[in-house]
């Protein structure tokens, strides 16, 4: 048994991601904060909002990501219904050159909760298209079996909603999309500081999905550090096996035979 | 005008220490007639005008190169006065320099005004900053902590209390903060005066699109216009906002990158008193400004978009504001809608401005001022004038030179990272 990650490492559709930590960009203060945090946290994929850049501008988010050599995952941000995350997604395709996309069909302004109706629509769209679809779900673990079985490559759980920094609000239904899924379960959003991301991997995700956290902290450089060993240390530790829970106390050196030698 | 508070005593120090400084120098650079420093300044937004009119006055010989001057972002800013107000984590060197400019203010405008007769709109009333919900509360509470630690001056205020100031501001605002030093300036008002400053300190002003800088010998000769003819100079300042990356004849990683961040203003008027002073407000985690002028115009702004050389007004983007600006200030969907437009700010790599020479001698920057241009103003013409007159750089002005984004590392990314 070795003391390190042993498991398999993290493939979605069929490509192996260097790090279970997949970062956002959104709230950064400055491109040069962004950059120490991306660098901080370890990650090798980040999402980048295609309704907020320009792939042409220079100097751009994209040009941080080209330089740190962090491939793209494009997302359809700021999107409320099927049609305008599909034509989003393509619009990504054909700017960026990937056929991934992280779909976010957003329900309401006020929550930034997915419409799971519209979710599925444009995941049925995206996929027949050709798309790797990674969708932004609730923590619904039906509608998680859905768009698996819709052929997403991925399904997305929120914790709570996006920005909120409330942390896992219901980790029993992570855990119960975790038992079932078929392809990688990456918690996104609500993730607010690094016991939030090592309980994600301890129930089982395969990766974590963050911005706000580490973005809109006081040092965001160090908190994306925090969250890169916190994710590996919640992956470890499912790796490892917790022991059962107890209601009383058992003495970590035996007592048997103490007496009789 | 001037500042009564203890959170801003280095200040004062350091411009007397500057100013002393100046003297020395400009007595020590000019000895003899013919023998003027000439200097090519591209660019003539808020910053080129301000730092031409301060070379010219301190004796160099200035040509201020732009095909239309002031018709960049110094043409759409609102104008606001605000280095407390626009604090964030980990640019407190921003601030520092944001409080020097704003110490300068006054008696900046008050010469700019005694030498042109024309007005800027300059005032120094204060800003409000103001919460909508228990959420954008908990932000400003964080804020007023940080801006305690550092020992700037603010007043917490209740929903009540913000607005027995401002009388037009929703019942449900839970409260804000008071940076009573803070204030504005008009800078379509601002622009004009310091042309007409330029012309009377004798700047020449050069209406044409620099195609190029000039490079002699490894050094910035002066720079060739966009008819071939050319403005040969001792030292050249580029001053071109976001288009500063873009200029032909220099070699690669002269210029670290900056780039256009889009900003969408809208500009409302009032014939009836409607807001005091500038307020701004954090409505449900997204902010908007209202800046309001003495004769009923009322800014309201600004979207902050990634979109390259885009100038487009769209839909979203004042819906977004006057959304926010109705949840704050329900009685604004009665004002008249006079204009919108929108501008790009220069985004550097850290947020901050990008002053001092390059590796190409004879090259200075003066860019990069992002959000910060029109406030920025006075302290950076100081500024690049010490540099481009071979002055010392004021301390203040130490972590925002060029060399901080050479691999070699910088003195600002270590204050930052600390």
């Amino acid at each position: 048994m070795g003391t390190t990650d042993d498991g398999e490492g993290l493939v979605i559709a069929g490509e192996e991601i260097g790090s279970r930590l997949i970062m956002g960009t959104g709230g950064a203060p400055s491109m040069h904060v962004l950059r120490e945090a991306l660098t901080a946290s370890g990650t090798a994929l980040t999402t980048v909002a295609m309704r907020r850049v320009d792939a042409s501008a220079r100097g751009s988010v994209l040009d941080v990501l080209a330089e740190c050599g962090i491939r793209v995952l494009p997302n359809t941000a700021g999107c409320f219904t099927a049609g305008e995350a599909v034509l989003t997604a393509k619009l990504a395709r054909e700017a960026l050159g990937t056929h991934w996309v992280k779909l976010e069909v957003i329900a309401d302004e006020r929550t930034l909760l997915p419409d799971p109706i519209e979710l599925v629509e444009a995941a049925e769209q995206l996929v027949a298209d050709g798309f790797a679809v990674l969708p932004y779900t609730s923590d619904d673990p039906v509608l998680a079996r859905r768009l698996e079985q819709i052929g997403c490559a991925a399904v997305m759980p929120l914790g709570s909603p996006i920005g909120s920094g409330l942390g896992i609000r219901n980790p029993h239904n992570i855990e119960l999309i975790v038992e079932r899924a078929g392809v990688p379960v990456i918690l996104d959003a609500g993730v607010g500081t690094a016991s939030d991301a090592a309980l994600a991997m301890e129930l089982g995700c395969d990766a974590v999905l963050l911005a706000t956290a580490v973005t809109r902290a006081q040092s965001p450089a160090r908190m994306a550090a925090a969250m890169r060993h916190a994710v590996e240390a919640g992956r470890l530790a499912r790796l490892a096996g917790r022991i059962p829970k107890r209601r009383y106390a058992q003495a970590s050196s035996p007592f048997e035979g103490l007496a009789t030698s | 005008m001037g500042s009564k508070s203890a959170g801003v005593r280095f200040d004062r120090a350091e411009r007397a220490a500057e100013r002393a400084a100046d003297r020395h120098h400009l007595i020590r650079i000019m000895p003899a007639k013919g023998a003027r420093m000439e200097i090519a300044i591209i660019g003539a937004g808020v910053v080129g005008l301000a730092t031409a009119w301060r070379a010219a006055a301190g004796g160099a010989a200035v040509a201020l190169v732009d095909p239309e001057p002031a018709s960049g972002a110094s043409a759409v800013a609102a104008g606001m006065l605000a280095p407390v107000g626009e604090l964030a984590y980990g640019e407190e060197p921003l601030l520092r320099l944001g409080l020097a400019s704003r110490e300068r203010y006054g008696a900046f405008v008050a010469e700019l005004e005694e030498l042109t007769g024309l007005g800027t709109g300059y005032r120094t009333d204060g800003l409000l900053e103001v919460a909508f919900d228990a959420d954008d509360l908990k932000y400003l509470d964080d804020l007023r902590r940080f801006q305690e630690s550092l020992g700037i001056p603010v007043e917490a205020l209740t929903g009540r209390e913000c607005r027995r100031l401002e009388p037009m501001l929703a019942p449900g605002v839970r409260g804000g903060l008071l940076a009573p030093e803070d204030g504005s300036i008009d800078p379509r008002r601002l622009a004009p005066a310091l042309l007409d400053a330029c012309a009377k300190a004798g700047v020449r002003l050069v209406r044409r699109r620099c195609a190029e800088v000039l490079v002699e010998r490894g050094a910035a000769a002066g720079v060739r216009l966009d008819d071939g003819s050319a403005v040969r100079a001792d030292r050249v300042l580029l001053a071109a906002g976001p288009w500063s990356g873009d200029l032909a004849g220099l070699p690669p990683g002269t210029v670290p990158p900056v780039r256009p961040v889009k900003g969408q203003v809208i500009r409302l008027r009032t014939r009836t008193p409607f807001l005091g002073r500038t307020t701004r407000g954090l409505v449900r985690g997204s902010s908007v400004y209202l800046v309001p002028r003495a004769d009923g115009e009322i800014v309201v702004g600004a979207t902050q978009e990634e979109l390259g050389f885009d100038t487009r007004v769209t839909a979203g983007g004042i819906w977004e504001l006057l959304r926010d600006a109705r949840e704050l200030l329900p009685g604004v969907t009665e004002l008249e809608f006079a204009e919108v437009s929108a501008g790009l700010r220069p985004g550097s790599p850290d947020n901050a401005p990008i002053m001092g020479p390059t590796a190409l001698p004879g090259l200075f920057l003066g860019t990069g001022h992002f959000r910060n241009g029109i406030l920025l103003a006075p302290v950076s013409a100081d500024v690049l004038t010490a540099m481009l007159l071979d002055g010392p750089v004021p301390d203040v002005a130490r972590p925002f030179t060029p060399d901080r984004f050479s691999p070699g590392g910088t003195q600002m990314e270590a204050q930052v990272r600390r």
